[in-house]
């Protein structure tokens, strides 16, 4: 499936079959600090993905706060 | 095939998240009813807005601003945007764009300053002009311009984005420091006074996390791309240490800031009111400070003389920002 990951934005293959958190566990980043788009649609942890679906990790977190 | 996932825990249809802090699974509907709640209880706990106020929402194109903008709206609060262009190259370009956009599409009043087109500046040239790093020339600039629009404007109210992260964040620092004026200082509300204007907070009982997904579910598109300057700031390393901490004790954050907010602060009260200080007015633009002129006149004299600075100048081959 098409991963879209962002800051910097780039577009990775990455295997289905595998929930959202075990994505975000796989790709080393924090449940805490990212959503998850499937097909345009905001999913949860424990959502399947599947190869032919579209992904998103899109991160929260910003630095402009201060 | 794509699996239906888990439940809301509302109404038990399809879920778009979870929340582990509130041990439960929320659809886009209730996950707004709960975004909606906490804003809520912040402005009547901290008595943060009227329904008469009028109201300034300091913009970025980010998520927060432009969701706090969309609540104030939703909740039926007369709130206005102001933003500010900082020439932050084309990171600047494209959040004026989301702003812009999202005022147009609702019909609401935007306000728009450009630094380098009525100041003769922008943040890259002041940081190299004063020896600022370049969020605390970009910090000075817009609290001094949020405040003139306000005033300016006859505005009740400011509001600001800061969610619960920022402000955990930020008390993670102070407290790190134990400087203690600062956190004697860190109010969600900073009241009117001493030529300043009333400044709000309503998203403090909410996550960054909560507010990209209130905008995603609410159709909101903003910029995404961090700012370039602020990549690698401390203030972005403390939220990783607090979200750290928030993966194995969900609630973390909220407990650590808010407990703050309810046992710490009073007392503190006192302080805040003695470091405030005698204050005067500043002999160029009439503005409250401690010296004859103030911090943002300088910085204005300093960086509108200087040669403009390109963004990339500050920033290294790896990307981020040249620390002092």
């Amino acid at each position: 499936m098409k991963v879209l990951l962002r800051n910097p934005r780039r577009e990775i293959d990455v295997e289905g079959g595998r929930s959202v958190d075990r994505l975000l566990d796989d790709l080393g980043l924090s449940r805490e600090a990212h959503l998850v788009i499937r097909n345009g649609t905001l999913v949860p942890g424990d959502a399947r993905l599947d190869d032919g679906d579209t992904i998103e990790v899109r991160p929260v977190i910003s630095g402009g706060a201060c | 095939m794509t699996a239906v996932a888990s439940k809301c825990r509302v109404c038990k249809g399809p879920a778009v998240i979870d929340l582990p802090r509130h041990n439960a699974k929320f659809c886009a509907e209730h996950l707004q009813q709960l975004c909606r709640r906490q804003m809520a209880k912040a402005i009547e706990d901290f008595d943060m807005l009227s329904i008469d106020d009028r109201i300034l929402v300091a913009v970025s194109g980010g998520k927060d601003s432009l969701a706090v903008w969309d609540m104030l709206i939703e909740a039926g609060y007369h709130a206005d945007g102001l933003y500010i262009g900082l020439g932050i190259g084309e990171y600047s370009t494209d959040s004026g764009g989301y702003v812009q956009r999202f005022a147009d599409e609702r019909g609401l009043h935007l306000q728009t300053i450009d630094l380098r087109n009525e100041y003769g500046y922008d943040v890259p040239t002041a940081s190299k002009a004063t020896g600022r790093v370049p969020c605390s020339a970009c910090g000075l600039s817009k609290r001094r311009l949020f405040d003139k629009a306000a005033l300016d404007g006859d505005y009740d109210v400011v509001v600001t984005g800061h969610n619960l992260d920022d402000e955990a964040a930020v008390l993670f620092g102070n407290t790190l420091r134990w400087d203690i004026d600062y956190l004697a200082r860190q109010m969600p509300v900073l009241p009117a006074g001493n030529g300043f204007p009333k400044k709000v907070k309503p998203l403090i009982r909410l996550t960054e996390r909560e507010m990209a997904a209130w905008c995603l579910v609410r159709g909101i598109d903003y910029v995404v791309e961090e700012c370039p300057i602020a990549a690698g700031n401390r203030h972005l390393s403390y939220k990783e240490s607090l979200n750290a901490v928030e993966a194995t004790s969900p609630g973390a954050k909220a407990s650590f800031y808010l407990g703050f907010l309810e046992r710490m602060a009073p007392l503190l009260a006192g302080r805040s009111a003695a470091a405030a200080g005698e204050l005067n007015d500043c002999e160029r633009c009439g503005s409250p400070t401690t010296t004859e002129i103030c911090a943002f006149c300088r910085l204005v004299e300093k960086s509108s003389e200087h040669e403009p600075v390109p963004v990339e100048m500050l920033l290294t081959r790896g990307g981020k920002v040249r620390r002092r």
